[in-house]
Order: C-alpha cells, then sequence, then structure tokens
C-alpha cells in the first residue's frame, strides 16, 4: 500500500464499519496504522483488545481514553513493539512493526532518567544504545538543541537528582525526540506531576508537538487533558478492549488553559464522560 | 513576672510579639554533642573496668588493668613501628584478607550475575548456594587446612568462603532492583541483553552491591583470623592465640585492637569506594527522590 495519499485519509483511517468514521481535517498524511488488531492472553484466555483499527495522521495528535483495563497499555505496548498482537496489522511509515524501533518515541509516567548520568548524557542514551558512543557524543550537539526547546538549558551537565519532577520530564521529552521518531508513544507523561505542573506541561507538550510537527498519541486517565491537547480522542471500553467511539475536538489551536471553562469544552467533557460511563455499565 | 503580664494584657491591646514561643522540648542528655557523647560512654567504660580491677572483682589475670592494656598498645605500636616480628605477621593478615577480599569478589560477582541473571542461575544454582550459606562455614576451616596446607592459602581460602556468599546475594538482588519503567525503556531503545546488564542493571543494583561488599569485607576478617586460629601459620590470629595461651591477656587486648584497625579500614575503604562510585546515592533518609 502507498501510504502517501493526500485525499484517501479518511477512508484508510478507520476501516471498521461500526465505528464512526473520522471525518479527519487534518492535512496529513497516514504515518500509523493499525487494523483489526486484537490481543488475548493465551494463559488466562482474556481478551485484552478486539478488532482496534486506528490511523495517526503526521502532525495530529491523539489520545485513548478510558477506564482501567479498557486495554489501552496493551495498545499502546503493541504500538511501540513491545508486544506482539495476536491479530490485526500494525504498520508504521510502510513497515510493519515487529519490534522496538528507533522511529518509536516513548514517554512513561516516570521520568526515568539514570542519576549517574548528566541530563545530556541521559538524553543521548538512545543514540548510544542503536549506535555506540561515538555517536552519542556527536548527538549532544542535537541534544542542546532540544534542551533549548524544553527550555531546560543551562541543565544540561546537571545530574537528575538536581532537576525537579517537571524539569526531568521535559528532560525525557528531549530523550524521546532525539532519535527524531516518527511517531511520539506518551503513556500518561505527567500524571505523578502536580495539577499546576500538569497543565503547564500539557501546554509545553502542545508548543513542543506543535514545533516538531510531531505526530503524538497519548494514553490518559483524564478526560480534560485528553480535550485539551487532542484533535481526535480514542475512546475505549473494556471487556474486551475494544474502540467505542472517535471524538474529534474542533477547538482552534494553539489551545490555552482558558479554553477550560469555556462552554464548548465543557461539553465535549461531558460527551466523553457519558461515554465512559455506558462504557463501565456494560 | 507574671503579675507584669497580667497588667499589660489588661492596659494594652494584644500585642502576639509579647507571646511566649513554643520551643520542642530537647532532653538535656540529646543536647550533648556527638563527640562529647562519645567520649562520656568511653570514659565510663574504662572507669567500670578500672574499678572492677582496682577492687579486686576480677582475677588480674583474666583482665588487666586499663593502665596495662595501654602500656601494651603503646608496646606493640612500636613495635609495629619499628618493623619487629609483629609487622611480618601483620603483614601476613594482611594479605589473607585482601587475597580473600579480591577472590571474594571476584567469586560473588560472577555467581551473583550469573544467579541474578539467568533464570537457570536461580533455579538451579541459588538453592545450593542458600544451602551452603545456611551452613556453619567456619566448620569447614579443617579441610581447607587439609587440602591447602598450613601456609597462607587455606585462610585465603576461609575469608574468601565466608565473605563470598553476600556479595552473591547483594548482587544478585542488585540486578533485580531495576524498575518496570527503566526495563521498558530500554526494551524501547532496543538495548541488546548485554546493553541492559552493563548500562543499566548493574549501575541500578551499586548500592545492594557494595551492602554485599560491606557485610563481605567483615566477614573476611574473621575468616582469615578463624583459619589462623585452626591452622596455625604466622599471621596475626596466631600471634593471638600464643599471648592468649600464655595468659598475657594486656597482649591479647591489643593485638585485637590493631586487628579492629585493620578491619575498620577495610570497611572504610569499601565506604569510601561506594562514594566515589555510587556518587548519586543518598546517605540521608530524606533524600529527594525515592
Amino acid at each position: 500500500m502507498n501510504g502517501v495519499a493526500p485525499n484517501g485519509v479518511a477512508q484508510e483511517g478507520v476501516a471498521h464499519s461500526d465505528v464512526a468514521q473520522t471525518t479527519v481535517a487534518s492535512s496529513g498524511h497516514p504515518v500509523y496504522e493499525l487494523s483489526h488488531v486484537g490481543k488475548t492472553y493465551a494463559r488466562n484466555k482474556v481478551q485484552a483488545l478486539d478488532d482496534v483499527s486506528l490511523t495517526l495522521h503526521t502532525g495530529s495528535f491523539s489520545s485513548v481514553i478510558g477506564s482501567s483495563g479498557c486495554g489501552k497499555s496493551t495498545l499502546l505496548k503493541i504500538m511501540a513493539g513491545l508486544i506482539p498482537p495476536s491479530s490485526g496489522r500494525v504498520v508504521l511509515q510502510n513497515d510493519a512493526v515487529t519490534g522496538p524501533r528507533r522511529d518509536i518515541g516513548m514517554m512513561f509516567q516516570q521520568a526515568t532518567l539514570f542519576p549517574w548520568r548528566t541530563t545530556v548524557e541521559n538524553i543521548v542514551l538512545p543514540i548510544e544504545i542503536r549506535d555506540g558512543r561515538a555517536a552519542a557524543e556527536a548527538a549532544k550537539e542535537r541534544a542542546h538543541q532540544l534542551l533549548d526547546v524544553v527550555g531546560l538549558t543551562g541543565f544540561e551537565n546537571v545530574y537528575p537528582n538536581e532537576l525537579s519532577g517537571g524539569m526531568a520530564q521535559r528532560a525525557s521529552i528531549c530523550r524521546m525526540l532525539i532519535t527524531q521518531p516518527a511517531v511520539l508513544l506518551l503513556d500518561e507523561p505527567f500524571s505523578a506531576l502536580d495539577e499546576l505542573s500538569r497543565d503547564m506541561m500539557n501546554m509545553e507538550l502542545q508548543r513542543i508537538c506543535t514545533e516538531q510537527k510531531a505526530t503524538a498519541f497519548l494514553v490518559t486517565h483524564s478526560i480534560a487533558e485528553a480535550v485539551i491537547l487532542s484533535d481526535h480522542i480514542y475512546v475505549m471500553k473494556p471487556r474486551p478492549g475494544r474502540l467505542a467511539e472517535i471524538v474529534t475536538v474542533d477547538l482552534p489551536r494553539p489551545r490555552t488553559l482558558d479554553m477550560i471553562t469555556t462552554p464548548k469544552f465543557g461539553a465535549m467533557v461531558d460527551y466523553i464522560r457519558g461515554l465512559l460511563d455506558k462504557g463501565e455499565a456494560l | 513576672m507574671s503579675e507584669l503580664k497580667a497588667t499589660a494584657a489588661s492596659n494594652v491591646p494584644h500585642d502576639p510579639t509579647q507571646d511566649t514561643v513554643w520551643v520542642e522540648n530537647v532532653s538535656l542528655i540529646d543536647r550533648i554533642p556527638r563527640a562529647v557523647s562519645m567520649a562520656l560512654v568511653f570514659a565510663a567504660f574504662i572507669g567500670v573496668w578500672q574499678l572492677s580491677t582496682s577492687l579486686g572483682l576480677v582475677s588480674a589475670i583474666i583482665l588487666p588493668t586499663p593502665g596495662e592494656t595501654f602500656r601494651d598498645i603503646i608496646f606493640v605500636g612500636k613495635n609495629l613501628m619499628s618493623g619487629d616480628y609483629m609487622l611480618p605477621a601483620l603483614w601476613i593478615t594482611i594479605k589473607e584478607v585482601l587475597y580473600g577480599f579480591a577472590l571474594a569478589i571476584f567469586i560473588g560477582f560472577s555467581l551473583g550475575v550469573l544467579v541474578g541473571e539467568t533464570v537457570f542461575g536461580e533455579r538451579a544454582i541459588m538453592p545450593y548456594l542458600v544451602a551452603i550459606d545456611t551452613m556453619p562455614k567456619v566448620a569447614f576451616a579443617p579441610l581447607f587446612v587439609a587440602w591447602l596446607g598450613f601456609g597462607i592459602e587455606s585462610k585465603v581460602a576461609l575469608a574468601a568462603f565466608i565473605a563470598t556468599f553476600p556479595i552473591v546475594v547483594g548482587t544478585a538482588a542488585g540486578l533485580h532492583a531495576a524498575d518496570d519503567n527503566a526495563r521498558m525503556l530500554f526494551k524501547t531503545m532496543g538495548a541488546s541483553r548485554m546493553q541492559t546488564l552493563i548500562k543499566m542493571k548493574l549501575p541500578m543494583g551499586l548500592p545492594q552491591i557494595f551492602t554485599g561488599l560491606k557485610i563481605g569485607a567483615v566477614g573476611v576478617m574473621a575468616g582469615a583470623i578463624t583459619g589462623e586460629f585452626l591452622g596455625g601459620g604466622k599471621g596475626f590470629g596466631e600471634l593471638i592465640r600464643v599471648a592468649a595461651s600464655q595468659l598475657q591477656t594486656p597482649r591479647v587486648f591489643s593485638l585485637i585492637l590493631y586487628l579492629s584497625l585493620l578491619g575498620l579500614a577495610l570497611y572504610a575503604l569499601v565506604t569510601w569506594t561506594q562514594r566515589k562510585v555510587v556518587f548519586w546515592q543518598k546517605d540521608t533518609l530524606g533524600g529527594s527522590h525515592e
């Protein structure tokens, strides 16, 4: 298949029939495509994911939201190439995902910076692992630029235990970006931060993603966080984990924290909460 | 005083600065500085010791006076400084301890990685190690003497034998210390098993590994001296044994003191290395993270 099909976006997007077709307004072409992905854990015969199809377009920001046990972390692990799906196809940049790849960037709840490495050494770690020490040394130049992007200039040679939680997550954003991945997978990246830092980091994330023209996929528990950041929100239902609906957020960009108080925002949050409650009742 | 307060309260509007400041009550004994409290305990110890000897509560053969002991400590110190017969004996013991410790680190670390990193090691080797570890290891001393003779080798072997197990356990525990996030991160970066071990698991496990080394450092001293008691030779343990058999109790005490200095030095060396290598580890309980 030719991934670059500028007009064929929506059709390629969600082939799954009982899911509302995305009327994707974003200009990008498909980068990441999942079609009919299922995951069954054989040992306990639990169906974690059932027939999930979704498409991420370049430069778009998507979120997946759902109650715990709806399979969203399984979905993310499959997308990261950490575990294989039981069925279906996972294709990134026209290439089937069969394991961890350098064009997949990932970020976790914890910054997980290693305390024996300085900030910049932590950031070039993915390069060091994949290409060796010399390449990592060469990548420090780019690491400095990225630190500048996230506003951490001057903290290059500081050890992580001197960084605050928010600063550590900024550094881990740099570590994710250093390999110039085609897609960013964000696993509740700021949920360990306090609410104020969390709001601020979400706005920072938006700015960085826009600047880097990044394609991002966020797993979150927070409806408000999903709405403020995303172009599309995939609402999942549990037992078996499946996509219930794709909600398109048409708030203008750049989004601001003030938007949280607007009626439109509130209506959207209410709508998604309604979907989630229905999922719970099932 | 209370009168004055009362009049002030009735006439002037309430002034909060006049309120008594609540001060936490720290008992007198807790306010003594560390050095002073240590000196106090030491003085009390010497006092009781002096009293029990001068009142004749204990026979002088069993317990020498503090003065006698102190004189003998000076004597042994001078002997060691001048390079007389005690210095070679001390040197033999130092060699046993260092060789034993090096051997224990090598074997303990290798076994620890095997047990901590491989499923086979954990399933098939760990149970045997635990079984051997529960045995009184000193009981193996006669065997080591029979196998390796009365020289330094049998002492090195016993010392290493005792010190190996804590290092195995520390290393294995250290390799399990890495959290899921770190493991997942390394997986997403496509790290090989070797890279994961060297760049993540081992450095993360260093605090536990050093705990094992510290316990090992204590064990290695005990092993070397026990080996000398049971297997002869020309080390410091032999000097103690001879002095004790001649009822030279002051000498026994002063030799033990110098031995404990050796043990302390080894422990301090390990602690110092840990500070340098695991520089990120907070030794206070209130570390900013974790």
